[in-house]
């Protein structure tokens, strides 16, 4: 879907006649050229799947990280502009940050993804700066109000899930998401599913190599986000691969 | 310590008691100027932030009617953002940002308590400088030292509502009958999950104990 704004596109302060902001749209477009990531809340937590394409075999491992710690119950993963999400998560980071000092406890998810959600809004506002070229999904896990999801897009608007997907193979992402009864799983089946989902998803003819971040929160880490430790990360990614064989080898059969 | 204090100041008995379902708030009633003139009989000690938190005042009245507006309001635009009752950490929080953030100027001392969804019946202390400790009962202001034996004495975790009345009356009446800064009426606010009761004592029908 490629429109032409024909001059109504040039400044984020502009409407179009058909009410469209463009620049908020295009930034929209920044996100779906970037690989993809999703975060599933299920029982007792949240997991984050990231697909990081690795662009050079010069690269460290591990580095370009897309999932970020945002408090120490919150966790965030992003697709878009790598460098726009880096600055976002630093204002998510200050807000729960005073958000604690203030009031002498946790931020709630919701509160806090409205916060950055109204940041990112304010940059769709004006002529004299653009929008963010980044989506962002947020994870927390509370001891009272659970496990909760939520998402944030250029458009400055946030949502709750159970289970969302942002990047450029969102829409099959999502597809295999609502397949699951995530309701009724735990953190550990579901750091499987989500790798799988990412090896499901990754387009191996397009994009070469790539990276799985896993992260998790809940209370298998007593309610602190982390990255996966490497044992279940391995586990995760045999089952995966394994998955995806059992399918092609299906496939085989039927033809 | 309170007694150098400029102007109108509560020397003052307040205390705040957990029971079995929730907590009781005290004070007495007396505002006082140098120590020598009561400038007020009948004062308002107990400063309501929200539906289920109330705010215990010490010092300087100026500045803890201050601290205790400013606090009310952020507590109240907190809670609607929230879409939820606040915690009374979160209020007890609040004015302990005020505390602290303005120690150089102010000198008030507060007791926060109140009931929340989440942990109950609790009680706070900001002490002057602007520390928050937790604390399943506390008394505080120049009157309270003359009771530290009694409350440590006579307190029991998980009293029912009656017991901690007369808990927190008795200690009340104690103070005010040697703190010559603390007197008046005793106030007694019991807040519970189902709401907030007023009980009002007059001088003479305190407890009266052997010498009186």
């Amino acid at each position: 879907m490629s429109s032409i704004g024909t001059g109504y596109d040039l400044s984020a302060s502009t409407f179009s006649p058909d009410g469209r902001v463009f620049q908020v749209e295009y930034a929209m477009k920044a996100v779906e050229n970037s690989s993809t990531a999703i975060g599933i809340r299920c029982k007792d937590g949240v997991v984050f799947g990231v697909e990081k394409l690795v662009l050079s075999k010069l690269y460290e491992q591990g580095s370009n990280k897309r999932i970020f710690n945002v408090d120490r119950h919150v966790g965030m993963a992003v697709a878009g502009l790598l460098a726009d999400a880096r600055s976002l998560s630093e204002v998510a980071r200050e807000d729960a940050s005073n958000f604690r000092s203030n009031y002498g406890h946790n931020i709630p998810l919701k509160h806090l993804s409205e916060r950055v959600a109204m940041y990112v809004h304010a940059y769709t506002l004006y002529s004299a700066v653009r929008p963010f070229g980044c989506s962002f999904i947020l994870g927390s896990y509370d001891q009272d109000d659970g496990p909760q999801l939520y998402m944030v897009d250029p458009s400055g608007i946030s949502y709750g899930y159970w289970g969302c997907a942002i990047g450029k193979a969102k829409q099959a992402a999502k597809t295999e998401i609502e397949k699951l009864q995530m309701k009724d799983m735990t953190c550990r089946e579901l750091v499987k599913e989500v790798a799988k989902i990412i090896y499901i998803v990754h387009d191996e003819v397009k994009d070469k190599s790539f990276e799985l971040e896993l992260s998790w929160v809940g209370e298998v880490t007593n309610g602190k986000h982390e990255l996966v430790p490497k044992d279940v990360r391995e586990e995760a990614e045999k089952y995966a691969k394994d998955s995806l064989e059992e399918e092609d080898d299906s496939d085989e059969d039927i033809m | 310590m309170d007694s150098q204090i400029k102007g109108v100041s509560t020397g003052t008995t307040i205390l705040a008691v957990t029971f079995n379902g929730g907590v009781i708030i005290g004070s007495d009633s007396r505002a006082s100027i140098g120590g020598n003139y009561v400038s007020s009989k009948t004062i308002n000690k107990l400063i309501q932030v929200h539906d289920r938190i109330f705010c215990c005042i010490a010092g300087s009245l100026a500045d803890a009617q201050a601290v205790t507006k400013a606090a009310k309001f952020q507590i109240s635009f907190h809670s609607i953002q929230m879409e939820s009752p606040p915690l009374v950490k979160a209020a007890a929080s609040v004015l302990k940002e005020l505390c602290y953030n303005n120690k150089e100027e102010l000198q008030a001392g507060f007791i926060t308590a109140g009931w929340d969804r989440k942990k109950g019946p609790q009680v706070y202390t900001v002490a002057l400088g602007g520390m928050l400790l937790s604390q399943p009962f506390t008394i505080g202001g120049s009157g309270s030292t003359y009771i530290y034996g009694y409350a440590d004495a006579k307190y029991k975790p998980d009293m029912s509502r009656e017991e901690c009345l007369q808990f927190a009356t008795n200690a009340l009446a104690l103070a005010m009958g040697r703190d010559n800064v603390s007197g008046g009426v005793a106030h007694l606010v019991v807040i519970t999950e189902e709401g907030v009761e007023h009980v009002v004592i007059p001088g003479d029908k305190l407890p009266k104990f052997h010498d009186e």
